[in-house]
This record gives structure tokens, C-alpha cells and sequence, in this order.
């Protein structure tokens, strides 16, 4: 019984939601722009450190002593997820974007590392070994040997990864860290649910343009 | 002058001891076939002449690999000029080793790495002078076409020659080529051969080839040098390998007709 009345009142409240008002749109869309910013920089900055660290966690580029102990951290940075780092960073360095970004950036690098350093261990080794048989360094070995043949992973990786930030950087927003999603939290506790509609619309069209656009350019790289 | 010599070389891998005292000698301008039963050890022995393996441990001074004067690698360490000394060394692959997704002209640079301060390299600015060098390079196999393409698109014989370009472009003063013939068909087979040959013709820079074919090697090779089990059983001129020793070589079974080409008639 208790079922088929909280469903009624689950009906009420969808009735609730319509018609949406875009009153403050000039508003969402500049919020919605900020964790745009979120995802962008959390994932950018993501993306530069993860590729040491990605060759840093490849067993076939690094002894043991090196890639076991950056394995452990980047299995920590993955484990912990996105909001516990948020709620983490507004407390340390305050209410805002900024949190976010860090949110983002940290759990991101666990992510990313994991996978670039994967795609390392599945290069063929005989191109790099062609490369050292010139006298080429270490270095060069990497940059002629071994990012060429990753390359087209890493980039599809990352902009998966970016797709991913785009929500969870609508999700850190609740916690304070900045962005749409501070509006879409404040408008469910006050209870304005057509206003609620309206963020959530804009965040789902977002999205999808978002996952649309990457997806084509992933697949121009695979 | 000799370009190679390498002192009591001792390898094993675990318990399978693949290289045993190897002692030898190459003299500036030779072209010289490696020949050898599978397992032998011929790709080893060429390895630890670029110092891409490290050979045993031995007593002080007594092992040793010298390549154009240098010190590739003594006692079973890495000399602090292995990588000077492999810029000096043309390396060719039986699987061409080229990094596929590059274009031709950008794994025949890489022959340039060695010679090129680091933050050139890094960041891929090579000279005009180098890439003129390196379409030089391409035109001396037949590929100056081909620079632009992704190597991956070549077939086997032309990757092979862009391999050699890549030797070329390092200006190496050697070539080891391990096995450079055998993925590819009897045409690329000749052309690859012929190119080695006219480098070690024109600029009298050393030839040492693994072959698995006895015909080419009679056919390209003044000297041939086999390897039975990890231990040298023949050193000599081509002409004295003779068809006894070659059974003894490659097990006593006698060879069956169809496999002593007439390519032989030509090794006048
Ligand atoms: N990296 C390695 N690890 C373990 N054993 C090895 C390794 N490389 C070579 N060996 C062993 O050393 C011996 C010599 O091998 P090598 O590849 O030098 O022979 P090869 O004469 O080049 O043979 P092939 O004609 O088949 O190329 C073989 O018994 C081989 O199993
Ligand atoms: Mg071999």
C-alpha cells in the first residue's frame, strides 16, 4: 500500500516539474559554462600528468621499484571517487570551481594513468627496440618508439574521460565546488521544481552535443 | 683495420649456453654471411655486437666486443659507449622494426637521432640538412616517392629498404643485418641483397648478414662465418664451404636436390 502511495505522490511531483521556466536562462547558461570550465581543466591537467605517470606504471618501460609504488598511488586516486575529493577540497581551500577542478583532476589521473600505461604494455616491442638499435636514447626511444604507436588510444581515452567529466562535474557542483550544479541543488532544497526542469534540460542537452561531438572525433582516431 | 672483434664471448640463457668462447674477427670492407641451423645463435651473436645484449659475466678483461675501435661491451657490462657506438652501427630486422604509424621519412630521421642535440630531437626539429640527407637516403634504395607515406602502407621489401635508408642516414661505418631477407619474396630478396652489396662496394663499409638461404650467401658473401650450437664450426672463404662440411652444419641428412638452386653456377 505503502508503494502505490508514494507512487501517487511521485506522479504529483513529475506534475510538479511542468512547464519548466528558463526564466534565468542567461544565468544556467553561464553556470552551465563554468562546469564546462570544471570538466575541461580538471581533465587537461589529468591528461598532462597521466602521461609520465602512465609511462611510469608500465612494467615494460620502468623496474619494478619505480612502477610499483606509482601502481599503488594511481590505484588510490581512482579508488576514491570524485564527490569524496570535492567535499575534501571544499573544506581545504573553499567553496567554488577551484575544488572542483582539483576534484576532478586527481581522480582523473588515477583513471587515465591506468589506461595510458595498459596501452604501453601492449606496444610492439620490436618498433622501440628499432629505435634503440639507431643509438637513440631513452628519451627518444619514448618520444619516436612509443608514443607514436599509443598515441590514438591515449587521445580516445581522454576524450571519453572528458565525457565523463562533463557529468561528474554537474555532480561536484552539489557539494559546493562550483558550477551548475550548485543551482540545480539549491533549486531541489527550495523546492523550485520548474526551475529544477529547466537546469536539468540544459544539463542533458549539454551532454548529449558533448558526447555526440567527442564520440565522432574518437572514432576519427581509432 | 679490423671493425669487429670480439674476444671470448660467453652467453647463457639459464641453463642453455648459446654463445661458447666465440672469438672473431671482421676487417674493414668485408661483407660477411652468417650462417647457422636455427637455434644456433646467429641473431644472438649480431645482439650483443649493437649492445642489445649483455653477454656473461667473466673474469676482468678477459670477454670482450670492440665495433669500429669502441668498446661495445667488456666482462658482461655495457661499455659507457654503447650508444655512440650503435649510432655508429646500421641495424636491419628480419621484421624491419620500423615504427609504423610514422611516415617514411620520419623513421629514416630517426636514423639522425644520435647525432642530434637533445632539444632538436625531442621536439622533432631536424635540420634542412638532415631531412635533404635523409630524401638521399630514400633515393638510394628507390623510395624517394615514398616519403610521405605511413610505413605501413609499404610492403615488405620496400620496409626493408627503408630500414636501410635508416642505416644510411645514421651514416654507419657497419651494417649488421640480422635475417634481411628471409620475409620476403626471391625479387625484394635480390634488390635487398643488392643494395647491402653496393654499400659494401661503393663505400667499403663492413656487410655482416645472417642468411638462412646457403645459395645467397655464396652468391653475395666473399667470407662466411657458421655457427653450429654456439660455437664457430666454420671461418672462411665462400668457396671452401664445401658440401660435407655444409651437411655437417645443418645435420648429416644429405640435401635434397630441388634445395641447391642454380644459383649457385653464378657465385664466380
Ligand atoms: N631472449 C632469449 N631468452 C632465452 N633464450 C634465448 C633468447 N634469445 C635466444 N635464446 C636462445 O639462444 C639460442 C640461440 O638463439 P638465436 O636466436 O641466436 O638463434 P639463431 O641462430 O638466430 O636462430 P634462427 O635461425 O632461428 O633465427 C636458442 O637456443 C634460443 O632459444
Ligand atoms: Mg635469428
Amino acid at each position: 500500500m505503502k508503494i502505490v502511495n508514494d507512487a501517487g505522490n511521485m506522479l504529483e511531483l513529475g506534475a510538479d516539474f511542468f512547464p519548466p521556466d528558463f526564466t534565468d536562462i542567461r544565468y544556467y547558461l553561464e553556470e552551465m559554462l563554468i562546469t564546462l570550465h570544471i570538466a575541461l581543466w580538471g581533465t587537461l591537467f589529468a591528461i598532462i600528468l597521466s602521461v609520465p605517470l602512465g609511462l611510469m606504471c608500465a612494467e615494460n618501460m620502468v623496474p619494478a621499484w619505480i612502477y610499483q609504488p606509482t601502481r599503488r598511488l594511481m590505484d588510490a586516486a581512482r579508488a576514491i571517487n570524485e564527490m569524496v575529493f570535492a567535499m575534501l577540497f571544499v573544506v581545504t581551500v573553499g567553496l567554488g570551481p577551484f575544488a572542483g577542478v582539483m576534484a576532478l583532476f586527481i581522480h582523473t589521473t588515477g583513471v587515465l594513468a591506468k589506461l595510458f600505461s595498459e596501452a604501453v604494455e601492449a606496444i610492439d616491442p620490436g618498433q622501440v627496440e628499432g629505435v634503440r638499435a639507431t643509438g637513440a636514447n631513452k628519451l627518444e626511444e619514448i618520444v619516436y618508439g612509443v608514443i607514436p604507436q599509443v598515441l590514438p588510444l591515449w587521445i580516445s581515452f581522454s576524450l571519453y574521460r572528458f565525457e565523463s567529466n562533463v557529468r561528474s562535474a554537474t555532480v561536484v557542483g552539489m557539494v559546493g565546488a562550483g558550477g551548475i550544479g550548485v543551482i540545480l541543488w539549491e533549486s531541489i532544497r527550495g523546492f523550485m521544481f520548474p526551475q529544477t526542469c529547466a537546469v536539468m534540460l540544459i544539463i542533458i542537452v549539454t551532454v548529449s552535443l558533448l558526447d555526440f561531438g567527442s564520440q565522432r572525433i574518437r572514432k576519427h582516431f581509432i | 683495420m679490423s671493425v669487429i672483434s670480439v674476444t671470448k664471448l660467453n652467453k647463457h640463457f639459464n641453463e642453455n649456453h648459446a654463445l661458447k668462447d666465440i672469438s672473431l674477427e671482421v676487417q674493414q670492407g668485408e661483407m660477411v654471411a652468417l650462417l647457422g641451423p636455427s637455434g644456433s645463435g646467429k641473431s644472438t651473436l649480431l645482439r650483443h655486437l649493437n649492445g642489445l645484449v649483455c653477454a656473461d659475466k667473466s673474469q676482468a678483461g678477459l670477454s670482450q666486443v670492440k665495433v669500429l675501435g669502441n668498446r661495445v661491451q667488456q666482462d658482461g657490462r655495457f661499455s659507457p659507449q654503447v650508444r655512440a657506438s650503435r649510432g655508429q652501427t646500421g641495424y636491419i630486422f628480419q621484421q624491419f622494426n620500423l615504427v609504423n604509424r610514422l611516415s617514411v621519412l620520419d623513421n629514416v630521421l630517426i636514423g639522425a637521432l644520435n647525432a642530434t642535440p637533445l632539444w632538436r630531437s625531442l621536439t622533432g626539429r631536424f635540420s634542412l640538412n638532415q631531412k635533404r640527407q635523409a630524401l638521399a637516403a630514400l633515393d638510394r634504395v628507390g623510395l624517394a616517392d615514398f616519403a610521405q607515406q605511413r610505413v605501413s602502407n609499404l610492403s615488405g621489401g620496400q620496409q626493408q629498404r627503408v630500414a636501410i635508408a635508416r642505416a644510411l642516414m645514421q651514416q654507419a661505418k657497419i651494417i649488421l643485418a640480422d635475417e634481411p631477407i628471409a620475409s620476403l619474396d626471391p625479387e625484394s630478396s635480390r634488390i635487398v641483397m643488392e643494395i647491402l652489396q653496393g654499400i659494401n662496394q661503393q663505400e667499403g663499409i663492413a656487410v655482416v648478414v645472417t642468411l638462412h638461404q646457403v645459395d645467397y650467401a655464396r652468391r653475395y658473401c666473399p667470407r662466411i662465418v657458421a655457427l653450429k650450437q654456439g660455437e664457430i664450426f666454420f671461418d672462411g672463404a665462400s668457396e671452401q664451404l664445401d658440401q660435407v662440411t655444409l651437411d655437417a652444419l645443418y645435420g648429416s641428412k644429405p640435401q635434397a636436390p630441388h634445395s641447391v638452386p642454380q644459383l649457385w653456377a653464378k657465385t664466380a
